[in-house]
């Protein structure tokens, strides 16, 4: 995983509430995928193609200067739905890295820091404030999120700050030797002596299936 | 000082380390893959050079990606292909599997409880955002992502932020033709697809208590469509009746046990939530969905909202949207809606209590000929419940397809679609833009309802229907 430190890149307008990991990403795309396979050409397959597969122009992301975002402004409950992670592999694939929305779909929302892109809560006023400054046509529509100083940038220079929880914010900031399943391994013998301790206290979740097995 | 909520004594019990500001490594008492996630998991554990750390609290069972035919005819390539990567990885790892045509097999969520697997006080997880389904037993569960899969098979633990809690009180009596599953329809309709995002939900109130298990089931299976990934259910007799027996269940001494730390779980009468909701559950009519969120619901006997009476911007942005996409006038009757498919399975409503419910509306009528009517049981062990008591030929003689257990239709990962811009009313909990397909249009509903739509051959009050 790379780090996520700061960007500062277009940003689209998005503020649909409650679209659905289903919406960014079919389940018919994961099916017997193998690593996170090149997803980018079908997130938000539903809204970015017309019926015969040719671009739909009222897409957002299918506009200039939008089609090279990395940022999102979107909606509240982002990433609804199903668990599936592909979705957030589908975003980056298409070259987006920091989701702005007033609430996530909590899986998604975990989703995200394990691969590196970075889910921001602001209040629905922020984000309208910031969709207000875009100027696509004089090409104003760069957005500042730094994760390190937890401030977002608007277009016209007005500072918003954000809250990440601390380890997810460390997390991002270093990169790959902070992921969950390396600093967890390390926590063996904690593990070991949970489980000792717990099968004296409930000893029908240990046992109950072994003698099944 | 406050007591503790149920939410909180199961979440204290399983606590590993306290990472600090508010996340926690969590102890995973039992695991379940499927055929989408599994194979995948236990690779990149593998890649990583790593050992499975508990296989013997690890299940897994073939459910997404297989077909539901005959035979399982038709089960593409790829899901062939995940089907043996599921049988050479469990195999493996010494992970117990529950094969096609095995009692033990069918959706995740189904075969959980069935089994004995998910017990009260237990912390559950699956690769599947539906897994809140097993707090209907009284476990904490809640669907993980693919890189939380594979830390959990590595160490059988999992890093969470611990959620904020609310209590949902479902009060009074449920009319007659009114299920678990309207309740819950109109319990996001109130609060919102994003009302419990956040939160982990605690089912409480009268209404709750006179449910069944199953009923149980279906109402926290929809919690992750409130935006909570944990819904629970206090355990009480009705729970031990159920789980007394099932194959993984405690026994013998283990069982006395078991059940008066159960009775700990509840909780306390002075515990604290950070949010209350009541809903009074007797007007409550049978619900389906009008739109492409779980939200977007009415009374079966309302009206397709009109726009004008949609004030807020968003929601009425969303509503012309999901109009758009549903084919259906604002302002009309959604009753009479002509129906194409009808789909009774997925892990909201595929369990025997819900096929009965269908089967009683099924009986001795005839699925309109204009619609093509499926039920798929939840497992394999439903299945043969269902013939034992004659409910396939019900359905058959009815018109219905008596088809085998999986996840079929509701996701259509195993390629059974409903075809573009046709309309199914399904007893899923997903009415998602391309959920059953790309361009089919779903309705959700109850088991009753879907039969009733599925012989009047329009979206019917099932209340109502004639002979």
């Amino acid at each position: 995983m790379k780090p996520f430190i700061a960007l500062s890149a277009t940003a689209a307008p998005f503020l649909h509430d409650n679209i659905d990991t289903d919406v960014i990403i079919r389940v018919e795309r994961l099916v017997g995928l193998t690593g996170h396979g090149d997803l980018g050409p079908w997130c938000f397959e539903a809204l970015r193609y017309l019926p015969d597969g040719s671009e739909n122009p009222d897409f957002i992301l299918n506009q200039e200067p939008y089609r090279k975002s990395e940022v999102l402004l979107a909606g509240a409950n982002f990433g609804c739905g199903s668990s599936r992670e592909g979705a957030v592999w589908a975003m980056m694939g298409m070259g987006l890295k920091a989701v702005l929305a007033p609430s996530f779909g909590q899986i998604f929302y975990n989703n995200c820091f394990q691969n590196g892109m970075l889910p921001v809560v602001l209040p629905r006023t922020s984000i309208e404030e910031i969709i207000s400054e875009l100027r696509p046509d004089t090409g104003m529509t760069s957005v500042t999120v730094d994760l390190e100083r937890q401030l977002v940038v608007s277009p016209g220079g007005r500072e918003y700050v954000f809250e990440t929880p601390p380890l997810r914010r460390q997390a991002l900031l270093k990169g790959l030797e902070a992921d969950d399943l390396s600093l967890t391994l390390k926590r063996e013998a904690a593990i070991a002596a949970h489980q000792a301790h717990d099968r004296q206290r409930r000893p029908w979740i240990y046992e109950s299936v072994e003698v099944q097995s | 000082m406050p007591g503790r909520t149920m939410f909180q004594k199961i979440w204290d019990d399983h606590v590993v380390a306290d990472l600090g500001d508010n996340v926690f490594l969590l102890h995973i008492d039992r695991h379940i893959l499927h055929d989408l996630g599994g194979p995948g998991g236990i690779l990149s554990v593998k890649q990583r050079g790593l050992r499975i750390r508990n296989p013997e609290l690890t299940f897994a069972t073939p459910d997404h990606a297989i077909s539901s035919a005959r035979g399982r005819a038709g089960t593409s390539e790829v899901g062939i292909r995940l089907l043996e990567g599921l049988r050479s990885g469990t195999r493996s790892a010494g992970i117990r599997l529950f094969d096609v045509g095995e009692v033990g097999q069918g959706i995740v969520h189904v075969i959980g409880p069935e089994l004995g697997l998910t017990l009260p006080g237990a912390l559950l997880v699956c690769g599947d955002s539906h897994t809140c389904t097993h707090g209907g037993i009284g476990a904490m569960a809640f669907g993980i992502g693919t890189t939380e899969l594979t830390h959990v098979l590595a160490t059988q633990t999992l890093v969470q932020p611990r959620p904020k809690t609310m209590r949902i009180h479902l009060e009074g009596e449920m009319a007659v033709g009114v299920t678990a599953k309207d309740l819950i329809l109109h319990l996001i309709g109130t609060v919102g697809v994003g009302g419990g995002s956040g939160y982990a939900v605690e089912y409480a109130g009268s209404a709750i208590r006179s449910m069944g298990i199953e009923e149980r089931l279906t109402v926290c299976n929809l919690s992750i469509e409130l935006g909570a990934k944990i819904g629970m259910i206090a355990p009480d007799e009705k729970t031990f009746a159920y789980l007394k027996g099932r194959k993984f269940a405690p026994a013998g001494e283990l069982w006395g046990r078991a059940t008066a730390y159960w009775r700990t779980l509840p909780s306390d009468v002075n515990a604290e939530f950070d949010r209350e909701v009541e809903i009074q559950v007797g007007n409550v009519a049978p619900h389906v969905t009008w739109g492409t969120s779980p939200e977007q619901v009415l009374p079966v006997d309302g009206l397709i909202p009109d726009m004008a009476d949609v004030t807020d911007v968003g929601k009425r942005e969303a509503a012309v949207a999901a109009l758009k996409y549903m084919g259906l006038q604002p302002g009309k009757p959604i009753i009479g809606t002509p129906v194409d498919w009808v789909f009774i399975g997925s892990c909201a409503n595929s369990r025997l209590s819900d096929l009965r419910s269908a089967a009683e509306v099924a009986r001795g009528r005839k699925v309109a000929s204009s619609v093509r009517a499926w039920v798929v049981p939840g497992s394999e062990s439903v299945k043969r419940q269902a013939e034992a008591e004659g409910l396939d030929a019900v359905f058959r003689s009815a018109g219905f397809e008596w088809r085998e257990p999986g996840c079929s239709m509701c996701l259509a990962a195993n390629g059974e679609t409903v075809p573009a811009g046709q309309r199914s009313v399904s007893t899923s909990n997903r009415n998602f833009v391309g959920r059953q397909g790309p361009g089919a249009r779903t309705h959700l509903a109850s088991p009753a309802t879907a039969a009733a739509a599925a012989i009047a051959g329009h979206i019917a009050d099932v209340r109502k229907l004639g002979n």
